[in-house]
């Protein structure tokens, strides 16, 4: 083994990868499956000069973690169901707010208590739709822990670029598998942070469009004294109820994810030049999926994959291309069909999908998607 | 010489959104004479709030100032103090705002003693949404949402703060502002967490369904319940029926050294976390 060689598990590789891009505060609160990366923050952060804190409850770990950002340090929170229930108002006020933090939600199975250290993906949809109100969203998907490392930076660097708060979703296989891993040089990662403001306090505004969809982010205490709020603001920070202003904030934040769409989207193919039936996956579930391919492969059946690193936002045009050639999609997942009901509506009557929903907390055998595939020919 | 409150308002958000006679403004300028009264650079201070009438002050202060959610100021404000502990840090909340859906955040910011401080208007009931009761409405008051007589008991956010662990606690009313800015001076001068109780007259809600609906009657009303604590301590709980008593809770070392804070913090968050840092770089 190589020097630099270690073993990590995904909860590690978390932590590691948010101090790596620059992380100096966690705010949390110990849940199951997610509170080994608290546990971590609390071990190394103080090594950098950084905050751990335990707050009373997950809504105030996502306050905590806005406060941070605001005073111009980048921050986490990780929680898993029950938790990312509890900070979804105050995920809606980073988004409203353009605050950047990153949340991790180690999803477990729901609604309510559900299964705590058992395996699903119980969360894509309220990774996007958790908070009310409508706001873009990025969500990243990792299915090996190297990708935890980078697709952590990742999430940290789009939260800085795009002034957002950004959802890294594990499951419990990714968060406490342990794997050797040789990590990048710490030289080599690219680390983004938030543009700052290039005029004098005078003429600054915190949400000022003039200089993109994206506006320069001056942090507490640097002399700019502005004002945040909640509610809908025009661009100095103060509320407003114009409704041209409104609309045209709301679209703004929108447009920022929706015009950078290609620098977002970051899915990967397996075995997909001739395929004619395509899986589509994400997360641990790719991994048995993969297995499947590979076994589908050997007996002649023409099976590819794809499978999105970031699930949100999709990669519209590419599922659009194979939802009009393929003969069959099919797309296991750990819920009741949270992504099957989204492509199902880019498939409209071009192909047919095949769900394979499994809830009942264990992985998705590969012999059953073998099957599915079979089925499909 | 007359106190320039404009090189600590935000002059172009003047006028303020709340009612003509409404017993925020008395505290905010408490407050604003406060700030002074410490020499704060402007620059250095974050202005925090929750959601609700009193959570509006914040936005005419000319600092860092953040408008969170209903209930929530106390966790953002954790944040910005962790993150940057030699800042200053103040919040305001309404009494529903600190003690109904934020009253565990603010026992546990009372617990962590955090060099942070926070006043609450306490004027008895939800202003801004129509005057609903809140924990503070005395027993028998009638609110919108308690027309034949409020039956839930009230807090006493003063005893609340003390118990929790709050190191500097205090509480004036509206009708003296200069107690109230002494209170709140002390409050930031304090290194812990301080809870100020500004006892306020909404007139507009909470006094017009009680028979007090113009600022002169409210705040009498106010008046005629003021105990001081020296003067409750000789009482029995019996006699002190419907009351605000006024004073400080929490002052000086004698006070806090007392057996019923015998679980009390010896330390201030900021620096205890400071030795923790320490502690991790030196294995
Ligand atoms: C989560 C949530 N619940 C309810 C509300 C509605 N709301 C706004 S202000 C308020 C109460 C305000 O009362 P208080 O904190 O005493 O402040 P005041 O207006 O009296 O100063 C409520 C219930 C809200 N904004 N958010
Ligand atoms: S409703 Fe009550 S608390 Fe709100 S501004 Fe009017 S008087 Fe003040
Ligand atoms: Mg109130």
């Amino acid at each position: 083994m190589k020097k630099s060689v270690r073993f990590y598990s995904g909860a590690e590789l978390v932590a590691k990868a948010a101090i790596d891009a620059g992380c100096r505060f966690f705010g949390g609160y110990p849940i199951t499956p997610s509170s080994e990366i608290a546990e971590y923050m609390s071990h190394e952060l103080p090594k950098v000069g950084g905050t751990y804190i335990q707050m009373e409850d997950e809504i105030a770990a996502m306050g905590s973690i806005i406060g941070a950002s605001l005073a111009g340090v980048k921050s986490l929170t990780a929680t898993s169901g029950p938790g990312f229930s509890l900070k979804q108002e105050n995920i809606g006020y980073a988004y409203m707010a353009e605050v950047p933090c990153v949340i991790c939600n180690v999803m477990r199975g729901g609604p309510s208590t559900g299964l705590p250290t058992a395996l699903a993906q119980a969360d894509i949809m309220q990774a996007k739709w958790g908070t009310h109100g409508d706001h873009p969203v990025i969500a990243l998907t990792p299915a090996y822990l190297e990708e935890v490392y980078e697709l952590t930076i990742k999430a940290f660097n789009f939260s800085e670029i795009y002034r957002m708060p950004v959802m890294l979703l594990l499951d419990e296989v990714i968060a406490h598998l342990s794997t050797a891993i040789d990590l990048p040089d710490k030289e080599m990662l690219v680390i983004k942070n938030r543009r700052k403001p290039s005029v004098p306090p005078e003429k600054y505004f915190p949400y000022d469009t003039a200089y993109g969809d994206v506006p320069p982010m001056a942090n507490f205490f640097e002399g700019y004294r502005y004002h945040v709020t909640g509610l809908s603001h025009d661009k100095t920070g103060f509320p407003t109820t114009d409704p041209e202003l409104v609309q045209a904030d709301q679209e703004r934040q929108i447009r920022k994810v929706k015009s950078n769409i290609n620098n977002i989207i970051d899915y990967e193919y397996y075995q997909m030049k001739d395929a004619e039936i395509i899986i589509f996956a994400y997360g641990s579930t790719a991994r048995g999926a993969r297995v499947a391919v590979d076994n589908a492969r050997k007996l002649g059946i023409k099976v590819g994959m794809m499978r999105f690193r970031v699930i949100w936002p999709l990669p519209e045009a590419e599922i659009l291309k194979h939802c009009s050639k393929a003969k069959a999609i099919i797309i296991p997942e750990m819920n009741m069909g949270q992504l099957s009901d989204v492509i199902e509506r880019y498939a409209a009557d071009r192909t047919k999908i095949l769900r394979i929903n499994h809830v009942g907390g264990v992985p998705i055998h590969p012999s059953y998607i073998l099957n599915v595939i079979k089925e499909a020919i | 010489m007359a106190f320039e409150y404009e090189k600590y308002l935000r002059m172009d958000k003047i006028p303020h959104l709340w009612c003509p006679g409404c017993g925020i403004g008395v505290v905010l300028k408490a407050m604003l004479r406060s700030l002074e009264n410490v020499g704060w650079e402007k620059n250095d201070i974050a202005f925090v709030s929750g959601i609700g009438c009193t959570s509006r002050a914040p936005g005419y202060i000319d600092c860092n100032t953040l408008h969170t959610t209903h209930g929530r100021a106390l966790t953002f404000a954790t944040g910005i103090k962790m993150a940057k502990p030699d800042k200053h840090v103040v919040v305001f909340s309404g009494d529903g705002d600190a003690t109904a859906i934020g009253g565990n955040h603010f026992i546990h910011a009372c617990r962590r003693n955090i060099d942070m401080t926070l006043v609450v208007v306490n004027n008895n009931t939800y202003g801004m949404t129509g005057g609903q009761h809140s924990p503070t409405t005395p027993i028998g008051y009638k609110t919108s949402t308690t027309v034949y007589g409020n039956i839930d008991p009230t807090f006493d956010i003063c005893m609340l703060a003390k118990a929790a662990g709050a190191s500097y606690v205090a509480r004036a009313t509206v009708n003296k502002g200069k107690v109230l800015e002494k209170y709140i001076t002390k409050g930031l001068e304090n290194k812990g967490f301080s809870v100020i109780v500004a006892t306020a007259n909404c007139h507009t809600q909470f006094g017009r369904k009680n028979k007090m609906g113009d600022p002169i009657s409210s705040r009498k009303w106010i008046a005629d319940r003021e105990i001081p604590l020296e003067k409750a301590r000789e009482m029995k709980a019996d006699e002190l029926n419907d009351v605000i008593i006024t004073g400080e809770f929490i002052t000086d070392e004698q006070e806090r050294t007392r057996w019923e804070n015998y679980n009390h913090p010896i330390h201030e968050y900021t620096d205890a976390y400071k030795k923790i840092i320490e502690k991790a770089q030196k294995k």
